[in-house]
């Protein structure tokens, strides 16, 4: 029996229901969202701890046995991205306590953000396609409510095309699902697995792999499908924006990976071609378009476009030394990309705008944030010695190893153009000087323990990058070891459904 | 009755696609609300249609006899409408406060986030 398996989905939708019960007290809310994101890191670490130790671990809900019940099952994989989702609810909890105004804590923010974890975390370690989809709207939901929060003009025009985009995505997940139930008849992604590879008309699995493609790309915001990610992203309350920005996106990414490792691994010459050029396309486009914005959010809003396509790379490519990087990237990029998000609170906070234009002069008088931004900045753009060179370094190098010039030199070309995206927000935010006065409104005197509340996670998380730059070994292993994982997919099958199952030819 | 099934379905996803085409927000609602009702019909039709088998075990068996109806698509499909009804009570909502706050029905006087 391990606890921990379910913990990580207990823990958040237990604070949202304990925030709920203190809507009226402020500070139990506030109390409740730090103690249970750190309640959630803390569980997500034990898991992680336990699945490295011994292996994929299965729990049957309700105990019911594998392919009739439903599974929660934690590989290395899921147990990483759930350590992930604890690192960026607890930094993003702690960031809330300085940013979330009072109107939107009254309308429940907190409990809205608990629950937002609680279907990121289910979405991780569920080994259920249905229960999967459940987690996805759980999620959904949330983060409808969280972008409206505030109910400004711009976040209702964003808040439409995400709505209907993702509902959009949903019920494509929702057909495939269904069709994919009509062929093989069970749920279980491992029975599904097993049985998949018996069914005659292999036409029909390619295009149910394709519907499942164009569903998660949909999340994911992978090109062609992105364009509801920079319409709204950059609209929110920018703690919202830094927990979508580091979560939300990657489930799809994660989604991708179980998928396409799991389930339709058996013409890669087709599935994963189609990948590897959306995969291409979706740098291009994202880093392009980042190129031609001059407002914070919005450069950074499209560079999670660009960075998702790296991930992509690495499932396309599909050798082990790709799956590795595209592991790495996605432990790279949620850590530094959420950072960035949160630089840019702050940086709003201080200077009263998010457009370049109107701020400036930020290395001369706050030195310490234009090194907050540095870190995180050039992990991005992939700078030795920072997390995201080595990120970069594997993927690029597996491409070369599996001749995929044209797509090794996209990838090359975009951490060029990366680059100089965030030089371009250095030099018009930190490094120009203030511009004239005048027609900036005045802000606020800020308080020194807002402003600590606010640098606290920024300078945790730019630990973490430096840390991952540094010290590589122990995560680059983990990386390797749940590549291994993802590559052997028997094992999972039959860590799910017991020893005695045979794999179906 | 599959074929008129699958008929009827196609018709509901042309329609809402149609639908989810126009400019109008209200529109695009109706469409999201055909798409997801078109998606739970497909659903509740993969296991086939069976007719007058319900999934029950008489007494004093532990299998039932011959052929029965899946109970499981049906199990999602609940799932499913359900998810849906609250997801789309959120779209009116939504739609509602959009249409208060930009003041407009049409989805091209809704361009301001996307340059």
């Amino acid at each position: 029996m391990n606890p921990e398996i379910a913990l990580p989905i207990l823990i958040p939708l237990m604070s949202g229901a304990v925030s709920l019960v203190f809507w009226r007290s402020r500070l139990m809310q506030r109390l409740v969202a730090v103690g249970g994101t750190a309640g959630l890191l803390i569980t997500a670490l034990w898991l992680l701890a336990s699945v490295n130790r011994e292996g994929i671990l299965v729990m049957h809900m309700g105990n019911w046995a594998a392919p009739f019940g439903i599974s929660l099952v934690a590989d290395l994989l899921g147990a990483i991205m759930v350590v992930l989702t604890g690192i960026i609810g607890f930094a993003v909890a702690i960031y809330s306590l300085a940013t979330a105004g009072r109107g939107h804590e009254a309308y429940g923010y907190f409990p809205l953000m608990h629950l937002l974890l609680a279907g990121v975390a289910g979405a991780f370690l569920t080994g259920d396609i249905f229960n999967l989809y459940v987690w996805f709207e759980v999620m959904l939901v949330a983060s409808f409510a969280l972008l409206i929060l505030g109910s400004e003009k711009a976040q209702m025009e964003g808040a439409i095309k995400y709505v209907t985009l993702n509902l959009l995505s949903s019920v494509i997940f929702l057909i495939a699902v269904g069709l994919l139930y009509g062929m093989v008849g069970t749920l279980n992604m491992a029975d599904i697995a097993r049985r998949l590879a018996a069914v005659e008309d292999q036409g029909m699995v390619d295009a149910l792999a394709m519907m499942f493609m164009v569903a998660f790309g949909i999340k994911a915001a992978a090109f062609p499908l992105f364009f509801w990610l920079p319409a709204s992203y950059h609209t929110p309350p920018v703690a919202v924006s830094a927990l979508f920005a580091g979560l939300l996106t990657k489930v799809g990414v994660y989604a991708l990976f179980r998928v396409f490792t799991l389930i339709f691994h058996h013409s890669p010459g087709y599935t994963h071609e189609i990948l590897l050029w959306g995969a291409g396309l979706t740098m291009l486009s994202g880093v392009l378009g980042a190129a031609a914005q001059f407002e914070f959010r919005r450069i950074l809003s499209f560079h999670i476009v660009s960075q998702i396509g790296y991930m992509i790379l690495g499932l396309a490519l599909f050798t082990p030394l790709a799956i590795v990087g595209g592991v790495f990237y996605i432990m790279h990029h949620i850590i530094v990309k959420a950072n960035l998000f949160l630089v840019s609170g702050i940086v709003h906070r201080l200077g009263g705008s998010y457009q370049l234009k109107r701020l400036g002069g930020f290395y001369r008088s706050h030195p310490w944030l234009a090194v907050l931004f540095l870190i995180p900045a050039l992990s991005l753009a992939g700078i030795p010695p920072l997390s995201g060179f080595l990120a970069k370094f594997i993927v690029i190098r597996a491409g070369i190893e599996a001749e995929a010039y044209g797509v090794t030199a996209i990838a090359l070309l975009v951490g060029l153009l990366t680059l100089y995206s965030m030089i371009k927000i250095w030099s018009e935010v930190f490094w120009k000087s203030t511009p004239p006065e005048g027609d900036v409104a005045p802000y606020p005197e800020v308080r020194q323990r807002e402003l600590w509340l606010m640098a606290a996670p920024v300078v945790g998380l730019g630990l973490c990058t430096l840390f991952i730059g540094l010290y590589p070994a122990p995560i680059h292993a983990l990386a390797e070891a749940s590549a291994a994982q993802l590559l052997d997919p028997d094992a999972y099958i039959r860590a799910v459904l017991g020893e005695g199952a045979e794999v179906l030819p | 009755m599959e074929p008129l099934m699958a008929v009827a379905i196609g018709i509901l996803f042309a329609a809402a696609i149609y639908m989810m085409l126009r400019r109008s927000i209200v529109k695009l609602v109706i469409g999201l609300m055909l798409l997801s009702n078109a998606a739970n019909l497909l659903i509740f039709s993969t296991a086939g249609m069976t007719r007058g088998a319900p999934p029950l075990v008489p007494e004093g068996l532990t299998a039932p006899e011959g052929a029965i109806a899946d109970p499981l698509p049906q199990a999602l499909v609940l799932t499913a409408i359900v998810i849906a009804f609250g997801v789309l009570s959120f779209a009116v909502v939504l739609v509602r406060r959009a249409w208060e706050i930009v003041r407009a029905d049409d989805l091209d006087k809704m361009k301001d986030t996307d340059t």
